[in-house]
């Protein structure tokens, strides 16, 4: 062998990492004790966890009453204080959340016709499942179902006439009441907010300002005052002999304010598209509205998903303002609960159950929107 | 130079029409203050190859940005097959269907795969049925030798490859001039080869070309004329033989030399 030839590479083997590198111990030490103030942050936090959870399970869940019943008495236990055996609530009195659901669910809304909401409803979510979950084929009639057939099927189902006896809007209420109002919100303000942003980024002055106004004037003035004004104000000016059904003006009122969000939400993704993307496609011929609808709203909104969710997740939570006009959603009715001589003291089980409620719709919006934007980043990379 | 004098021959070979495709007549364009095309007159007939060079700033771009109207002139005249652009939508319309553009970032979709890039616009201008549309597309693909691709998206190609694409999605919609502004420019010097035969490839096959690119070799092997800009002006015109063996002005002297030899 002469000093040219080549040598042979002799792989070296491969050792096995350091023990604070992977594990159990690896990661409790990388992610709860890698420094002195990760120490404190997690000393804290578990301090507080242990404050907070384990009392609130208790109250919630292992000292509750769940029985049913028809006041707050059921739910007391005797219980010896001082040598005195006295009726005490220890936990949760859930037995008002029983007595109550129907209001909670359905407001005033007569109870032989209340399986007129649950099928409304059941159809809703139904074309929404169908709509959203991808395995389900035929999404074009999905859409026909949700947004054609169904409004149109949900006013006859819910209000009524045709054979169907009359619900007045007043007697709708409960929770019923939010994912209605939330519904159109949501289905409204979405192309009124794309309409708004692509008017706002318009070349010709005159819609610019429009569309500008339009949106800074519903940023600028509080839901509470839009709903006041929708239902208190707007009658004044209305002539006489017009009524105009209250409910609906508090659907416009919603649907208005948060396409006025939506538009400028839509108006980030619109300025996140660079401009070769709007001239490539001028110069294959695309006119404004297939170069908007083809190429660059796609992009746009699949940028913005996080921010439109956001917006919906507000809308929904707003929808239980519409309680300072007189209209009662869940949030009211909890509330009318506890001021009934029956159930009185026991707010917090009112407001927690109507927490519940709003958190399942939330943390579902949530997770579609995390789902949504994994599945359309699988797709490509830039 | 003698292996571009030996190829310099084709050109010539190559059939220029009577009809004039682009007609720029005393064109000035400013961006506010700034006059950025002064006094553009520029003739271009049917199966001409026209090389556009001159430093960065000197308009080039900005001209043939005028001719499919992503750029509005202020003064002068410009048509396309003898339609006129003005703020008519639809003369605009028109000649953007007509005249195809390569660009120096390729512009394609990212969120179409290569084949709907293709198909989307011959689809939705043109009214061309889907089937016929993907037909024409894959034959542009096997032309610009990429048909393995069409179901890729555009970020998971090559930026050579991309570039392709973005020639074929011109050339789907069947256009009578290309435009194609500085398309070698982004590419890594490995890649500006498949794409600059991809374009001579198209010259011989007889389209109207306008190339904005300082590949001398290219202008060279395919034009008609090479065009020398700066400070918004059409400084020198000639055949490239001429062009770049006895330039008439100093500045087109001096521009050569600091492309040609650094």
């Amino acid at each position: 062998m002469t000093d040219t030839a080549l040598r042979e590479h002799v792989a070296q083997p491969d050792l096995p990492p350091p023990a604070s590198e992977v594990g159990v111990i690896g990661w409790v030490y990388k992610n709860l004790f890698s420094s002195p103030l990760n120490i404190i942050l997690t000393v804290v936090s578990a301090a507080l966890i242990i404050l907070v959870v384990p009392p609130f399970l208790d109250w919630a869940i292992f000292s509750a009453y769940w029985g049913a019943g028809t006041s707050r008495a059921v739910c007391q236990t005797p219980v010896i204080v001082d040598g005195l055996e006295q009726m005490v609530k220890t936990g949760a009195c859930w037995t008002m959340v029983r007595a109550r659901f129907g209001q909670f669910m359905f407001g005033f809304y007569p109870f032989d016709e209340r399986w007129r909401i649950v099928l409304g409803l059941v159809i809703q979510f139904g074309a929404i499942a169908w709509l959203l979950v991808e395995r389900i084929p035929g999404k074009l009639y999905a859409a026909i179902t949700l947004f054609v057939v169904y409004p149109v099927l949900a006013f006859w189902l819910y209000y009524g006439g045709l054979g169907l006896p009359v619900v007045e809007t007043r007697l709708w209420g409960g929770l019923f009441l939010n994912i209605i109002l939330g519904t159109v919100g949501i289905v409204a303000s979405l192309p009124i907010g794309i309409v708004l942003a692509l008017g706002r980024r318009s070349n010709m002055p005159v819609i610019r300002l429009l569309c500008t106004a339009f949106i800074e004037f519903w940023r600028g003035v509080p839901l509470i005052s839009v709903l006041f004004m929708a239902s208190v104000m707007l009658p004044l000016f209305l002539p006489e002999g017009v009524t105009f059904d209250k409910l609906m003006r508090a659907m416009i009122g919603i649907a208005l304010f948060s396409s006025a969000y939506m538009a400028e939400v839509v108006r980030g993704g619109l300025q996140a598209i660079p401009k070769g993307q709007y001239e490539g496609a001028m110069a294959l011929g695309l006119n404004y509205w297939k170069m908007m609808g083809f190429i660059v709203l796609p992009q746009a909104l699949r940028i913005v998903i996080p921010g439109i969710v956001n917006t919906f997740i507000g809308l929904f939570k707003d929808t239980t303002l519409v309680t300072i006009i007189g209209l009662f959603d869940l949030l009211g009715h909890a509330q009318t609960a506890t001021r009934d001589a029956q159930w009185q003291g026991l707010g917090k089980e009112g407001y927690v159950f109507t927490a519940v409620g709003f958190f399942v719709f939330c943390f579902a919006m949530a997770r579609y929107s995390i789902y949504l934007e994994r599945k359309l980043r699988r797709g490509y990379k830039r | 130079m003698s292996d571009a004098a030996a190829t310099a021959a084709a050109p010539s070979t190559l059939a220029v029409g009577k009809e004039v495709m682009v007609r720029m007549e005393g064109v000035h364009k400013w961006y506010g203050q700034f006059h950025v095309l002064k006094n553009i007159n520029l003739t271009v007939k049917k199966g001409e190859r026209i090389v556009i060079c001159g430093p960065s700033g000197s308009g080039k771009s900005t001209m043939i940005r005028c001719i499919n109207r992503l750029e509005e002139h202020q003064k002068g005249r410009i048509s396309v097959e003898n339609v006129e652009l003005t703020h008519d939508l639809k003369n605009i319309e028109q000649v953007r269907r007509e005249v195809g553009m390569v660009f120096q970032h390729f512009n394609l979709f990212p969120h179409l795969t290569v084949l709907e890039n293709l198909t989307l616009a011959p689809i939705w201008v043109r009214k061309m049925p889907k089937a016929e549309a993907e037909k024409i597309a894959m034959k542009y693909l096997e032309r610009v030798k990429i048909p393995e691709q069409a179901a890729k998206y555009p970020g998971q190609l090559s930026g050579g490859q991309q570039q392709r694409v973005a020639i074929a999605r011109s050339l789907c919609m069947n256009p009578k001039v290309m435009l194609f502004d500085e398309p070698t420019s982004a590419l890594d010097p490995e890649m500006i080869k498949e794409v600059l035969d991809v374009m001579i490839g198209l010259a011989e096959s007889g389209m109207t070309m306008l190339c904005v690119t300082h590949e001398m070799g290219f202008a060279n092997r395919v034009a008609n004329r090479v065009i020398f800009m700066d400070f918004g002006e059409i400084i020198e015109e000639n055949e490239p033989k001429e062009f770049f063996n006895n330039p008439r002005s100093d500045r087109t002297k001096l521009f050569l030399s600091q492309i040609l030899h650094h």
